[in-house]
């Protein structure tokens, strides 16, 4: 017997949530015991007081699966608001920092500094024989840079996860 | 400070077994003029006490345990309530603040196994936070969908002094529950009631949830639509079961009639029921020509399982009554449902609860039979019901027949084998005027059987009506239908004499092993005054029917043991 999995579509949910022990855990718990997937997840303070968070969780699923994950999360007590970014008509910033890590000499130095330059990254870090980039932009293009330095002598990568943002004057 | 906020709070009971962590707890506890604790054998039965408080009275249940094991045992009552939505309120002790983390003496992560089995939990480090927690858990408990909710009290914070002051009014800063129902979904559902030509109403432990007033509610909009209606295993009660408009419960063991009205009504409005999967069968063969309405409180069971045409989010009562009022205000008048009512009469003529059975007085006793004669004697009593899980439980609620809410209680979601006589403890307790009756099967009962101390202890006249089939039943007729009868591990070996441990707890015992005991038997059990146990010896091989067979239809029902197949495929046995 076969177990069948759907295929989805790619959401971003932001949600916000009081600032107290044990959410995230919450949150996460329920992606895993109810089988949704976390394609990536950040979390931090977002208020002076500290009292409220805001979590960007990146999933995917159909539609109906997309529409539980928000309702569940919704009913969590200490959940305080669940956006779909990605919701039709809805448009939104996404970006993701990540830090790149390539050694090597000779050609392969100058062109990993040249690419880094085309793709606007920052070079944070440098010794005779490594560099660390800083790299902001959609996940997409952290992915295409992170190829490009695989060719000259990548080895390390850590990414902060998506965040991202309504466009428009009004908050969340 | 937790026992002024459990006085405040309108506490008179408490279930629970002491521990080295919650001593402060108990020592102010001693000797309380209000409240009561009640001591039982084994913190699941505290829990499961707590929930039969709770759902034959309404009020949230209070349970009271000490940390690690305390929290452990307690785990599977909570996680019943979550999955039967019932408000309870668990204080836990905890180590002290100092010791959290270190692996100490009796020390669990309460919270973290809770977590996912609570509607909410809290772990209380500022004992200035204590009271205020204390009664938002209640707030939270008891609003919206209800549920458990576990308070985690470290033992210095037990101790400590903090500010204590009884909050006017609480609103929670994030959790707002919908309870209102939308104006435009109640016009819109009552306009397709109104145009239905085969409505029908899927109720279920929503309504009972939603109180009293709700089952009357439900009983007027019935009579003003005329509609047939059906409930859930969790619902019964909520609709009275001698009115011509009810069907019975729907579902695997549900009745044809129930079943096949589903499967071919043009409008399904579902009433704080779910849509379970032991209520839907095959899910693409569910009702596949109607329209659906679901109202319930929680918006994650909408659509969940089966897409909807109209959603209404709001308390069941609360919808009920704008339903009721919107029929009257647009002035719709009940439509001609003979057609309809003829084909639901066509699948009644099957009689689908029927039972072979000898008549003789010295014949085999069918379980079904034990369920009706009881049912028969107890009519006029208003008895609570409990049942374990199991095939005496399918049968209690095929053949036992209820009036009004509060009066069935039993574990639906979760399928707690030993919920029911610690339930019918907790029922006991809240009425102790009332006739408490536990059906039982024997290997349900022994799963919290120690609870019988509890009983003789506080001189509960608790009776336990054992359907003794020397069968764990419903695992044998699954491996009858499904694993062509190889019995693994489903025989009740080494059972213990049930008539000498009443006897040990100083109960009444009574056998009953055949047909012509029966009445007498249960007379026997209703005005023995105290704690009996009755062992009714019932027809061994008895199978639970109707029943609608793993990844089946509802149209695909076993109505006879002589429809059986015998195996399966790996698909079906899957879904088991």
């Amino acid at each position: 017997m076969k177990i069948k999995t759907e295929a989805g579509e790619r959401h971003v949910l932001a949600i916000t949530v009081d600032n107290e022990a044990g959410v995230l855990a919450k949150i996460t718990g329920l992606f895993t015991a109810r089988g949704y997937n976390i394609e990536s997840l950040t979390v931090a303070d977002i208020t002076a007081d500290h009292a409220l968070s805001r979590i960007t969780i990146v999933t995917s699923g159909p539609p109906p699966i997309i529409d539980q994950i928000i309702a569940q999360l919704d009913r969590l007590v200490p959940v305080h608001k669940v956006v779909d970014l990605t919701d039709a008509g809805e448009t939104h910033v996404e970006r993701e920092i990540a830090l790149v890590k390539v050694a090597g000499t000779g050609d392969k130095r100058i062109e990993a500094l040249r690419m880094a330059d085309v793709f606007r990254a920052k070079v944070v870090d440098t010794t005779l024989t490594s560099f660390i980039f800083e790299i902001t932009g959609t996940s997409d293009k952290v992915d295409r840079f992170i190829a490009l330095m695989r060719e000259c002598g990548l080895v390390e990568v850590g990414r902060t996860g998506v965040v991202a943002i309504a466009r428009g004057p009004e908050a969340l | 400070m937790v026992v002024q906020a459990l006085v405040d709070l309108g506490v008179d009971t408490v279930f629970g077994y002491p521990g080295g962590a919650v001593l402060p707890i108990y020592d102010a506890l001693y000797k309380h003029p209000t409240i009561k604790h009640i001591l039982v054998r084994h913190e699941q039965a505290a829990t499961h006490a707590a929930e039969g408080y709770a759902r034959s009275t309404g009020k949230p249940g209070v349970v009271l345990v000490t940390s690690g094991p305390g929290a452990t045992n307690a785990v599977t009552g909570i996680t019943d309530a979550l999955l039967d939505s019932i408000p309870m309120v668990v204080l836990t002790g905890q180590v002290p603040t100092t010791l959290i983390g270190t692996d100490a003496f009796q020390e669990c992560d309460t919270v973290g196994i809770t977590r996912h089995c609570t509607k909410h939990n809290y772990l209380v480090m500022d004992p200035d936070r204590l009271g205020p927690i204390m009664h938002e858990a209640f707030h939270i408990a008891t609003h919206g969908r209800p549920g458990p909710v576990v308070i985690d009290i470290p033992k210095n914070v037990q101790v400590a002094t903090g500010t204590y002051s009884v909050p006017e009014f609480i609103q929670h800063n994030s959790y707002r529950p919908q309870v209102e129902p939308d104006a435009d979904a109640i016009a819109q559902a009552i306009d397709m009631i109104a145009a239905a030509e085969r409505p029908i109403f899927y109720t279920g432990g929503g309504i009972i949830n939603a109180g009293p007033d709700a089952s009357a509610a439900l009983r007027q909009l019935v009579s003003l639509t005329g509609a047939p209606i059906t409930s859930t295993l969790m619902g019964l009660g909520a609709f009275p079961a001698d009115d011509p408009k009810w069907l019975g419960m729907l579902g695997m063991h549900g009745t044809y009639e129930a079943n096949m009205a589903m499967n071919r009504a043009d409008l399904i409005i579902a009433v704080g029921a779910r849509f379970d999967d032991r209520v839907t069968g095959r899910l693409d063969a569910f009702s596949p020509d109607s329209k659906k309405i679901h109202i319930d409180i929680d918006r994650s069971s909408i659509n969940k399982i089966v897409p909807v045409d109209l959603a209404v989010v709001g308390d069941a009562g609360r919808a009920l009554d704008a339903l009721i009022a919107a029929w009257g205000d647009k002035g719709h008048k009940a439509r001609d449902l003979g057609e309809w009512w003829r084909r639901v009469d066509g699948w009644r003529a099957t009689r689908c609860l029927d039972f072979p059975e000898k008549k003789e007085p010295d014949a085999d006793i069918m379980p079904q039979r034990a369920v009706k004669a009881l049912f028969d004697a107890t009519r006029g009593m208003d008895p609570i019901i409990t049942t374990e899980v199991g095939q005496h439980q399918m049968w209690a609620a095929q053949h036992f027949g209820f009036f009004a809410p509060n009066r069935w209680l039993t574990s639906g979601g979760l399928g707690t084998m030993g919920y029911g006589f610690p339930a019918a403890v907790g029922a006991q307790i809240a009425n102790p005027n009332r006739l408490v009756i536990c059906i039982a099967g024997e290997a349900s009962l022994q799963m919290n059987i120690q609870e019988m101390g509890t009983v003789s202890q506080y001189r509960l006249p608790v009776k336990i009506f054992i359907l003794n089939n020397e069968w764990m039943g419903m695992v044998r007729q699954w491996q009858e239908l499904t694993y062509e009868s190889r019995y693994s591990n489903s025989y009740s070996d080494s059972l213990p004499d049930f008539v000498k441990l009443a006897d040990a707890y100083g109960w009444t015992g009574l056998r009953i092993d055949t047909l012509g005991q029966l009445e007498d038997g249960i007379a026997k059990m209703i005005d023995t005054p105290g704690p009996v146990i009755v062992d009714c010896r019932v027809a061994q091989l008895a199978n639970c029917f109707p029943m609608i067979p793993s990844g089946a239809a509802h149209t695909d029902m076993i109505l006879q043991p002589n429809d059986i197949t015998g195996t399966m495929d790996d698909e079906a046995k899957a879904l088991v």
